[in-house]
């Protein structure tokens, strides 16, 4: 019996969330005596050596560059991996690819599902009980997944992730797809990736802005601000709506939900919507010139003032503290 | 051309959000229900558009709940869906509504399912792509533009890192997310109208759900915001490290 972990590779390294997935695994192994397997796609040597460290004990490797694009595939792979391993519990990330093949095999298999959990597990009987954000973020839900195969997909950045020197088994794995009926074909392909900064639902540190900054020829002292910090910039959903940065940076309730560890908010009120989307972040820093704008009440650091004076004395601050750090 | 819209009734966003009977249900005394957002705001207007253009010949609605759901149905009815069906069941459980769902439209043959990417309250993005599981259906998700040209549908969806488009033939599922469609408001017409179209009632399979809610907590607050002098940037860089430990 084992705990399967569908594992990433993305622009050529593991992904953080698999990687918080396989920790996770790791986990309920040591709850339920089982122990854990990480299917992967097209993954090299080092991949492979990273897997391991973060707490696999095998690997099915697979070699196929065909199903990633379509969760029909993805699905049916995963499918076959959790029959041959035995597998009782799978783990994927709540990430778009996760999002998309966990509740289709979960369908398939008629297991039960948790989808975006953010604590690990209690082993009670043959049930396990996870608990997940719901209502965007005002509560959470103590889940019980009482199937005998049971899939459980994690919050990124809700885990942590550590390295051991654990080393595994690698095992070549074949998957059979022929029977699979797959009808998606991908005509374009279009990346927001220019600036090679983490992507949003990855990102530790976020900087982002609102209509305070009163238009887009501004956004230099939020690059800065980023920049310094080594953050990945985003914005609430007028300035996107109103094409002042690019939808993909729109974080919120109909944006991108995001978790960092940190997130500066400069110029934006704190609308229901936007916060339903950043309320997991476990650190708030608000800065606006509305004393009264709502955002403050759910910030854990305020500054109120002038964002065009502010944010370069921040960026300066910051900058004169990893120089001494260094 | 037949399209299947799945939509959620859900609490407004604005509400303030209560549990009762030892914390383990919702409290829904007091609560404005509405079509999930991104059920109505996307999925349901983008199939409206669709049928406008002459493209689909019919839009119905589906829904799993209760008879208190109704007045929402009703509003998705307004907004143009030609008729509704009600699986006669309550279930948080997403399997549950995807199976629920997959076995209407297995029976009454659509050839374009689309539900909204997430419900606001349960928030698991799921039930689209367990529908396409048990249908054994191509699924897209997470679809930022819909065209239909004869039998082929043409997506633009997010990706890891940017959008793709891709083209499927029917029937398939999709997801809906923002930039699909803009939202409407049903004019008093709409809301005549809406008062006739039929409405049918269906029972669930009776199936049993494969997880449950055991309790609900409240999210905690955060501590009161400490606030720093906007001249004082190097003390917040310093609790920024310090205290919050997050540079």
């Amino acid at each position: 019996m084992s705990v399967l972990v569908y594992t990433e590779i993305n622009k050529g390294r593991v992904k953080k969330a698999s990687l918080e997935c396989i920790n996770y695994a790791a986990k309920i192994a040591e709850l339920t005596g089982s122990t854990v397997t990480a299917f992967v796609n097209n993954a090299d040597a080092a991949q492979l050596e990273e897997i391991g460290k973060a707490g696999a004990t095998k690997i099915l490797s697979v070699k196929n560059d065909k199903f990633n694009a379509d969760s029909m595939l993805v699905s049916a792979a995963v499918e076959q991996a959790a029959k041959a391993e035995n597998a009782k519990v799978i783990v994927f990330a709540f990430d778009i690819v996760g999002k998309a093949v966990a509740p289709r095999l979960s369908a398939k298999l008629k297991a039960g599902l948790v989808a975006g959990a953010v604590d690990y597990p209690s082993v009670n009987g043959s049930s396990l009980e996870v608990k997940k954000n719901v209502f965007s973020g005002k509560a959470t839900a103590l889940y019980s997944i009482n199937s005998e195969v049971k899939i459980i997909s994690l919050l990124p950045n809700s885990f942590p992730v550590t390295a051991g020197d654990n080393k595994a088994t690698v095992v070549d794995f074949s998957v059979d797809l022929s029977s699979v009926n797959s009808r998606i074909v991908v005509k374009e392909v279009k990346s927001n990736d220019a600036n090679g900064t983490t992507p949003l639902p990855e990102a530790e540190l976020v900087v982002s802005a609102g209509r305070g900054m009163k238009g887009p020829e501004n956004w230099k002292i939020i690059e800065d601000l980023a920049g310094s910090l080594g953050a990945t910039t985003a914005c609430s959903r007028p300035v996107a709506d109103m094409h002042w940065r690019p939808h993909h940076e729109h974080v919120g309730q109909t944006g991108v939900a995001i978790r960092p560890n940190l997130y500066i908010a400069v110029g934006i009120s704190g609308a229901i919507q936007h916060l339903a989307g950043v309320n997991g972040s476990k650190t708030i820093v608000v800065i606006n010139n509305d004393k009264e704008a709502p955002f403050f009440k759910s910030a854990d650091y305020g500054v109120v003032g002038d964002a065009f004076t502010i944010v370069p004395k921040l960026t300066e601050a910051i900058k004169k503290f990893k120089a001494n750090q260094n | 051309m037949k399209i299947l819209v799945a939509i959620s009734n859900v609490p407004d966003t604005t509400t303030k959000i209560q549990f009762t009977d030892g914390d383990t249900k919702f409290n829904a005394a007091g609560v404005t229900f509405v079509i999930n957002p991104y059920d109505e705001w996307y999925a349901l207007v983008r199939a409206l558009e669709l049928k406008e253009a002459n493209l689909a010949e019919k839009v119905t609605l589906i829904h799993v709940g209760l008879a208190d759901s109704e007045a929402t149905i009703r509003k998705g009815l307004a907004l143009g869906a030609d008729d509704a069906v009600r699986i006669d069941a309550e279930g948080p459980d997403a399997l549950f509504v995807a199976d629920q769902i997959a076995a209407y439209a297995k029976a009454n043959a659509y050839d374009l399912i689309l539900v909204g990417k997430e419900t606001i309250n349960y928030n698991g993005s799921s039930v689209g792509a367990m529908i396409s599981g048990v249908l054994d259906l191509p699924f897209i998700s997470l679809a930022n533009k819909l065209d239909l040209a004869g039998n082929k549908a043409t997506v633009e969806q997010e990706v890891d890192g940017g959008t793709q488009i891709v083209e499927c033939e029917l029937p398939l599922v999709i997801s809906c997310a923002k930039g699909m469609a803009e939202q409407r408001i049903p004019n008093m017409r709409g809301i005549m109208a809406a008062r006739t179209k039929p409405l049918t009632v269906v029972a669930s399979n009776g199936a049993a759900p494969l997880t449950s809610v055991k309790s609900f907590t409240l999210s905690a607050g955060r501590t009161a915001v400490k606030m720093i002098s906007e001249d004082n940037m190097d003390e917040l860089v310093q609790l920024l490290h310090t205290q919050a430990k997050v540079i």
